[in-house]
């Protein structure tokens, strides 16, 4: 009893009254500081952009991350281990860190690579193909994490069995492990979706941060309540936080109950 | 220690698990808990043992009122189905966890552990942890376990309900063995009545939350009080009303008894099963090789059957019950 | 395992595609950050690492995160406990709040402490631009971590066990210490391990809340984003590189960690 109330109070305290105050505030003067916020073309742009950049990197993480989990838990090969640990790594490493490696790399001036990109036209840094740099490598692991145990524990025996019937490599994923691994991709991409919307630290250094052009939804936020702008910052918040508590919602709904 | 369960009672939900349900386990012995899953028999060990509270009733171990005390006070030794091993700690320190937790001088531990870890064949394997034990293993290490702390009654839930046939065989031989030598008061819940026959002193039959009968394994299986704990002990078949076992018909040529056809034989080692028709009532009778070659049985072949066994066959319906758990239940009726 | 010692050539394109892939992303990225810092020398580097300013974010970075997870390894097992042990109204909504600070972008998640401790506080509480904020958002982002690893071994610890443990004999308090902590631990200390990792990098969370006051609340990631703002790539590397070990070290310490249990079984 003493335990549940001690729970409680934490979580009320440290999420659910904050959280709440943010929706709260975002509805203080109406829907009216919600609408102005939408009505405000950088706002809109900036979601816009963020919207496109997350599906991408979405996309991309997905196939690869079914991918790699098929690599690590089908096949033996050298080096396994070592991927297996520095998949990972990712989830630990700043975000700040990361845009200033992408930076150190395919900056247009003086990086390793991006200088010869640009001469070929491709611009990564401070453009698109740098902020889902920045986005798939901050949410690279996430399908992996979810996809990777469910594999191992169902084991290889029913694939096996498909190609002895004669599936081809192809017919055995798509009709045996695909669908046994459905849920777990569903809910790593759901998470990627989640983590994507929201990056900051690592978009905020590769975008150059330009407004209505590399500027993403949560940069905008902090220039509008930077800019003593917060009714705007505070509505935009709200449709992030509700972005991401819709994702959370979704998971927890469609996910399916232990051993059913 | 004696234990005596006192007219128990315990729901979980809208699930009758025990309904009035008295028990006496006398000192020594080695009593069995026998009934279908679901029963109540496990429900019944762990009330003993502290582990659930009974909603009304109550339980005395050595004739000291026990139902409110806490488990870790009754001194029991409970060994559970799936071993419930200490998995971080080595086959010693498992076994030697309830002298720690008691602050038993260091020699003492070492030896009585060493002791123990003797008398279940398990001293080669002291410093393995029990993921490193096969599933045999790991039961006898339980058993040492509860047996460390010199308990006042040794209890076992489905102990070898987990193991291959083999194992099962041979551990309860060892149990039988291992009960002669140590004589501690022991009760273990089974399903299988051909290990509660062949093990047990004293055998309780638990179903539906009450208690069918209770006695020694020969007089349950001759005289079983009601025509479930006759099903439960071994197989039956019907010859007219009666309700008798296969191997105790008679199969006669000369017309005496029910008259009837043999439908279908078949061999299982020593054993012959004959199918006989009665009438259209199929009876399954067993029979020795010898006597099967003597009557000449084929398909076909008429035959007349005749009940053999001792004492009367279980008729439902005119038999009573014959423990006091029963009895009294009868009256619970009228209170749903 | 009988599967594809040798890779067949489907796969063998697979792993040479993602290995490129994942080499161009993240391998060179971070290699690039940690030659940067050699390029300078050991004593550019130190020089980086030693100024006071630096020092003192990283510092603060350090000891807050350890602060943080020290929290979380009491309170996120606690949690844990009641979200598996425990039974009342309202549960599932707990067991969703607890990935909010998850999926929450984390400048939302600043904003969202500001509301109720920044200035504009309903309470009264403003923490706002002190290290008590830095402590707070750490607490916030990191609140999963132990959680999620330690529900899912306690949901499927043996019950038995604490059984077994109180018919030998022992209390609630010692069947907890010997028998529930041990088989917990490795899951507690994954936990710890990630939120670790995760309290020295933050970044997002702080910006509005912390007032990034240099000596005082300036964490690490911030100092090299103004490193990286001024020009200074190779000081922001050195910085960079420190966070980079620190979250190597955390990694290696959860691989060590997950192989003693796999070897428990």
């Amino acid at each position: 009893m003493v335990k549940r109330v001690i729970v409680v109070v934490y979580l009320g305290l440290l999420v659910l009254w904050p959280v709440g105050l943010v929706v709260a505030n975002s509805f203080a003067d109406g829907a009216d500081a919600l609408v102005a916020a939408l009505s405000d073309p950088v706002v809109v742009n900036a979601l816009w952009l963020t919207v496109q950049v997350a599906v991408v990197s979405v996309v991309i993480n997905t196939v690869f991350g079914i991918g790699v989990s098929l690599l690590l838990v089908r096949h033996r090969f050298p080096g396994r281990w070592l991927l297996s640990v520095l998949i990972d790594l990712p989830l630990s490493v700043s975000p700040v860190v990361v845009g200033l490696a992408i930076v150190l790399v395919y900056g247009g001036v003086d990086g390793w690579f991006g200088p010869t990109l640009e001469a070929g036209g491709l611009q990564v840094v401070f453009a698109a193909p740098g902020m889902v740099m920045a986005t798939v490598f901050v949410a690279l692991p996430l399908v992996i994490r979810e996809v990777v145990p469910v594999l191992r524990e169902i084991g290889d025996e029913q694939e096996q069995a498909a190609r002895t019937l004669g599936a081809t490599g192809w017919q055995v994923f798509a009709r045996i492990t695909l669908p046994a691994i459905r849920w777990a991709v569903v809910y790593g991409v759901v998470l990627s979706l989640a983590r994507s919307l929201g990056e900051f630290g690592a978009v905020k250094i590769v975008s150059g941060n330009l407004i209505n052009r590399t500027q993403t939804a949560t940069l905008v936020v902090e220039q509008k309540y930077q800019d003593f702008e917060q009714t705007t910052a505070y509505a935009t918040a709200f449709l992030l936080a509700f972005a991401a508590v819709l994702c959370l919602v979704v998971v927890s709904v469609i996910r399916p109950k232990e051993g059913s | 220690m004696s234990i005596q369960v006192r007219a128990v009672r315990k729901r979980f939900g809208a699930f009758t698990a025990l309904d009035d349900v008295s028990v006496d386990v006398p000192t020594g012995g080695l009593t069995a808990l026998l009934g279908p899953s679901g029963g109540g028999k496990s429900t019944l060990l762990r009330v003993i043992a502290g582990l659930e509270t009974p909603d009304g009733g109550e339980v005395l171990i050595d004739g000291l009122p026990a139902t409110h005390l806490p488990v870790r006070e009754r001194d029991v030794g409970f060994v559970f189905q799936h071993y419930a091993a200490f998995k971080h700690l080595t086959v010693y320190r498992n076994v030697a966890f309830g002298l720690e937790i008691r602050r038993r001088p260091a020699g003492e531990i070492r030896d009585r552990v060493g002791e123990l870890l003797r008398l279940v064949r398990l001293e080669q394997f002291a410093d393995r942890l029990p993921a490193q034990l096969s599933g045999g293993q790991r039961q006898r290490m339980a058993l040492a376990r509860a047996l460390a702390v010199e308990p006042r009654v040794l209890l076992l839930d489905e102990p070898f309900g987990a193991l291959d046939a083999q194992v099962r065989k041979e551990l309860r031989e060892w149990l039988r063995r291992l009960h002669d030598e140590v004589r501690v008061t022991t009760v273990f819940v089974t399903h299988d009545q051909e290990e509660a026959l062949e093990v047990a002193d004293e055998i309780v039959v638990v179903n539906q939350g009450r208690v069918e009968q209770t006695g020694p394994p020969d007089e349950l299986y001759d005289r079983p009080a009601t025509e479930f704990v006759m099903r439960f002990l071994g197989p039956t078949t019907r010859l007219g009303d009666a309700l008798v076992r296969p191997h105790d018909i008679d199969v006669r040529l000369d017309g005496v008894g029910v008259p009837g056809r043999v439908d279908r034989l078949s061999r299982v080692g020593f054993e012959v099963r004959a199918h006989v028709d009665c009438d259209g009532q199929q009876v399954m009778v067993t029979l020795d090789r010898t006597r099967a070659a003597a009557l000449d049985l084929a398909p076909g072949r008429a035959v007349s059957l005749v009940a053999t066994s001792i004492g009367d066959p279980a008729r439902p319906g005119t038999t009573r019950p014959i423990s006091a758990g029963t009895g009294a239940s009868g009256a619970a009726e009228f209170h749903p | 395992m009988s599967v594809a010692v040798r890779l067949g050539r489907g796969p063998a394109l697979g792993l040479g595609l993602a290995t490129l892939w994942f080499s161009l992303l993240v391998l060179i990225p971070l290699t690039a950050v940690l030659v940067e810092t050699a390029a300078g020398g050991w004593g550019a580097f130190w020089r980086a690492v030693a100024d006071e300013q630096t020092f003192a974010a990283i510092r603060l970075t350090v000891v807050h995160s350890l602060l943080v997870t020290l929290v979380n390894v009491l309170i996120g097992t606690l949690i844990a406990w009641v979200l598996v042990r425990d039974d009342f109204p309202g549960k599932r909504v707990l067991d969703v709040v607890i990935d909010v600070p998850f999926a929450l972008p984390t400048i939302v998640a600043g904003l969202v402490l500001l509301a109720l401790y920044g200035p504009r506080s309903p309470i009264g509480v403003d923490v706002a631009n002190t290290r008590t904020a830095v402590f707070l958002a750490l607490l916030f982002v990191t609140l999963p971590f132990v959680v999620r690893t330690v529900q899912p071994v306690l949901a499927e610890l043996d019950r038995e066990a604490e059984e077994a443990a109180a018919t030998l004999g022992a209390s609630r308090l010692a069947t907890f210490r010997r028998i529930v902590l041990p088989a917990l631990a490795p899951a507690i200390a994954a936990g710890a391990a990630m939120s670790f990792a995760r309290g020295i990098s933050e970044y997002g969370s702080l910006v509005l809340l912390s007032g990034n006051l240099p000596m005082r609340t300036e964490v690490a990631s911030v100092r090299i984003l103004s490193h990286i703002e001024n020009g200074d790539l190779a000081a922001a590397s050195a910085v960079a590189a420190v966070l980079l070990v620190v979250a190597l070290a955390a990694i290696t310490a959860l691989d060590l960690i997950q192989r003693r249990v796999a070897r428990r079984g």
